[in-house]
Formats: structure tokens, sequence, C-alpha cells
């Protein structure tokens, strides 16, 4: 009880301040819409059917504005060194991930809220349909899963703008591949049964990085 | 009470902390004085669990801190050089914040009363990033005994503070300490240092090379004994 407790606390501090300051969200959000709006340029000339690259333009957009995010809510905790205020609680450091965990994960949702239909404007393709919206939600969830984690790693270092795409980026090749072949092959019209093998592999990385997360964060956090 | 036992701290080569014993009993207030890089942030930070040690032992009122600091993490009130409060949240939502963190019953009785002891009750919907340093501070001191530690550990409170809130710090200070708590604090103000404590350290080239009790000093002495374990520092 005592630990949830922790999580939440935790988790609507994050939303409360974000809140005030739109820091994070703000950041998320131009980016992406940047990245969207250029590749709407790019391949409004030479793309004859978009639904081939539009799995690929969601997919970018979200995880190098998630890094933005990601990198964002851990620098404010350490750089005004409010991280030892949470260290100094006597309460399993797992909390402490969690709670920043469903933080980044709900400003990438809501990120993903406002940008979801600006594709359909942009691109004339339907993405808002439950199942890809299934897709792009588990593969949120695993993006913010492995991302808290190596923030917290790459905030302590002096390059980690540079650091934690590094890091990131070749863990998340299985959320990525999964997301993106799931994402094209409902765009093409197939049906969500037959996505079961991508769907399938996004839910264990989830589950097994929720879980090696829960197990080392302890260790990410010593000195 | 607070149990230091041979404690040695690395980092890479660099011997901060070269086997450090010490023991404060239960209410003694004990200020720690040295120059800059005499190992006492750090020697601090190992005590509130936030850096483990290379060698040594450290018991607070007799559960181990290195082996188990999650046991007595409850058990130790902490003020850094940072606030260690978040500037975008009001001073009432960051108690209640640390509150949610520590468990407490009666939360929202407990924040209240702690505003009030710091005089900040009529500031406790206000963002803090709105407060000026001295407020800052005092709200610091209301998170670090928000939990009503019987272990208080305070290093350098008064750094950058004007002498009103520098007195207004001390004034809520002694009454803490007169609560019965066990009180560590370092500073370079060597007259409030003598004023508040009842036992005087000084802490040079990662030893303690003064150890006494702060009624068998005056301000004269101490500036002397500190010189000399600034220049054994420097040396």
């Amino acid at each position: 009880m005592k630990f949830w407790q922790a999580v939440w606390a935790i988790f609507w501090k994050d939303v409360r301040a974000e809140f005030r300051t739109k820091d994070i969200f703000t950041g998320m959000f131009v980016f992406a819409l940047l990245a969207v709006l250029i590749f709407n340029f790019a391949f409004e000339l030479r793309v004859s059917n978009v639904r081939q690259v539009l799995p690929g333009v969601i997919w970018v957009a979200v995880v190098f504005a998630g890094m933005l995010g990601l990198n964002r809510s851990f620098i404010l905790e350490v750089d005004r060194g409010n991280i030892e205020g949470l260290l100094l609680a006597p309460l399993d450091r797992s909390a402490i991930y969690f709670g920043k965990m469903l933080g980044n994960l709900v400003f990438m949702l809501a990120v993903e809220v406002v940008l979801l239909p600006i594709l359909v404007v942009l691109f004339n393709v339907n993405v808002l349909q439950p199942a890809i919206l299934l897709v792009v939600g588990l593969g949120t969830l695993g993006f913010a899963i492995v991302g808290t984690v190596f923030a917290a790693i790459a905030v302590n270092t002096r390059a980690r703008e540079v650091l934690l795409p590094v890091l990131l980026l070749p863990v998340m090749v299985p959320v990525l591949v999964s997301a993106v072949k799931a994402s094209a092959n409902l765009l093409d019209g197939a049906p969500l049964a037959e996505q079961a093998m991508w769907l399938r592999l996004l839910v264990v990385f989830d589950i097994i990085f929720l879980a090696v997360s829960y197990m080392t964060f302890d260790y990410v956090l010593e000195e | 009470m607070i149990e230091v036992r041979g404690l040695i701290k690395r980092f890479g080569y660099t011997v901060v902390l070269g086997g450090v014993s010490l023991t404060v009993p239960t209410g003694q207030t004990v200020v720690l004085l040295g120059p800059n890089g005499a190992g006492k942030t750090t020697l601090l930070r190992i005590l509130a669990t936030l850096l483990r040690p290379t060698m040594g032992e450290v018991y607070i009122h007799g559960e181990d801190a290195v082996r188990r600091p999650e046991r007595v993490r409850h058990l130790l009130g902490y003020v850094s050089h940072q606030a260690l409060v978040y500037p975008d949240l009001t001073a009432m939502e960051n108690l209640h914040f640390y509150a949610r963190l520590y468990g407490l019953p009666e939360a929202s009785r407990r924040v209240q009363e702690m505003l009030e002891v710091v005089g900040l009750a009529r500031r406790a919907h206000d963002l803090v990033r709105t407060f000026s340093r001295g407020m800052v501070q005092r709200l610091t001191i209301a998170r670090a005994l928000l939990h009503n530690p019987p272990v208080l550990l305070l290093d350098e409170p008064d750094t950058g503070l004007d002498p009103q809130a520098a007195a207004m710090l001390v004034k809520l200070l002694r009454e803490v300490a007169q609560a019965g708590r066990t009180v560590l604090f370092t500073t370079h103000n060597l007259t409030r240092g003598v004023d508040f404590a009842d036992r005087v350290l000084i802490l040079a080239g990662g030893r303690i090379v003064v150890d006494r009790p702060a009624t068998s000093l005056d301000v004269a002495q101490l500036s002397r004994l500190y010189a000399r374990a600034a220049a054994q520092e420097g040396a």
C-alpha cells in the first residue's frame, strides 16, 4: 500500500508540475509536429502510396519526441538535486521508477492524442483505428518502460542528451520493428488477428523489461 | 545516536575520508567544521545513506546504515546544499508530497503544523519559485523535520542567507535541538558553530583533528584551531 502511495505521489507530483510549466509537453509536441510536417512536405512530392511510409513517420516522431521528454523528466530531478529527496525517503527505489515511468508514459500519450489527429489531416489516412491505437499504446508503453531506466542512467553523465539515444535505440529495436510492421499491415487493411505475432512480441517485451527494470533500478540509482 | 567506525571514502585514487571514527550521543548537537574539501559533505552524505563508504561502519540508533540503509532512512532528516523542494509546487504541495513518500499518518495535520513551525503558514499556497532564499531554507527544514526524525544532519544550512534569515534559522534549529534530537551540522561560520553546538569537531585531510566541548572554546581559540587545520589541509 505504502509502495503504491509513493508511486502515485511521484507520478502526481510530475503531472502537477508539468501542468504548471508545460516544459516537457511543449518540447515533445513541437518536435513531433515539426518532424511530421517535414515528412509531409518531403513525401507529398515523391511518395505515391503514403500508407507505406506513414508507420515510419509515426514512430520516428514518437520515438524522438519521447527521447526529449525522457531526458527532461530526469534532468528536472537531478539538476535541482531533488533526486536526493527521493533517495532519502524510506521507500523501495523501484517506487521511484514506477512513478517516473507512469509520468513519462502519460506525457507521451498526451502528445500522441494531439499528434495522431494532425496526421489524419496532413496525410489523409485514418490512423485513428482501435487496432492501430492498441499498437501505438503497447509500443509507447515499451518505450516508457525501457526509456525511464536508460534516462536515469544517462542523466548522471556529461553527454546525457547524446547518450540516451545511443543506449536506448538498440534496445528498442524489437518494439520499433513490431510496432512499425503491425501498424503498416493494419493500415493496409489486414485484420488485427493476423498481427498476433507482432502484438505478442510487444506484450512480451513490455513484461520482460518491466520486470528487469523493477529488479535493476535500485542499482541504477547507486552513486 | 550516531556511531561511525573507521570510515574511509575514496573517489578513484583520491582519499576523501581517511578513517573517521565518531560517536554522537542522543540529544547532542555537534558542529562539524573544516576547510573546503575536508570531507564534511562526504561524511554527512554517507551518514544520510546517499553515499556508500569504501570501508567502515555507520550505525544510526543501532541500525547498520551501510548494509541496511532502508532501515535508517526514516530516522534521518537531511538538509543539503540544495533545497530538495520543487519550485513549481506550492509549499503545502511539497510537504504533502514528502509526507506521502514517508507514509505519514494524518499528513494534512502534520504538514500544517510544520508550516506553522517554520513560519510559512501564510505562504502555504504560493509556489516555491516565488520564495526568497531564506523562505526556501525554512521550507527545506520543514521537509527534513516532517517525519519527526530523531537525527538531523544539516550541511551548511546558513549558506547564502542574510543575517536576519540566518538568525531566524538559528532560532528554529535551537528549538529543534532542544526537542532532544541528535543534530550534526556543518558551517563556515565559527561564531554560529560555537554558540549553537554542545561539541565542536574539525575535519581536515579526511580525519577529525579537533574534538572538544563547545564550552571549552571561545571564538578566538576556535579560529586558531581552524586556521591550523586549514593549513594542514592545504599542505
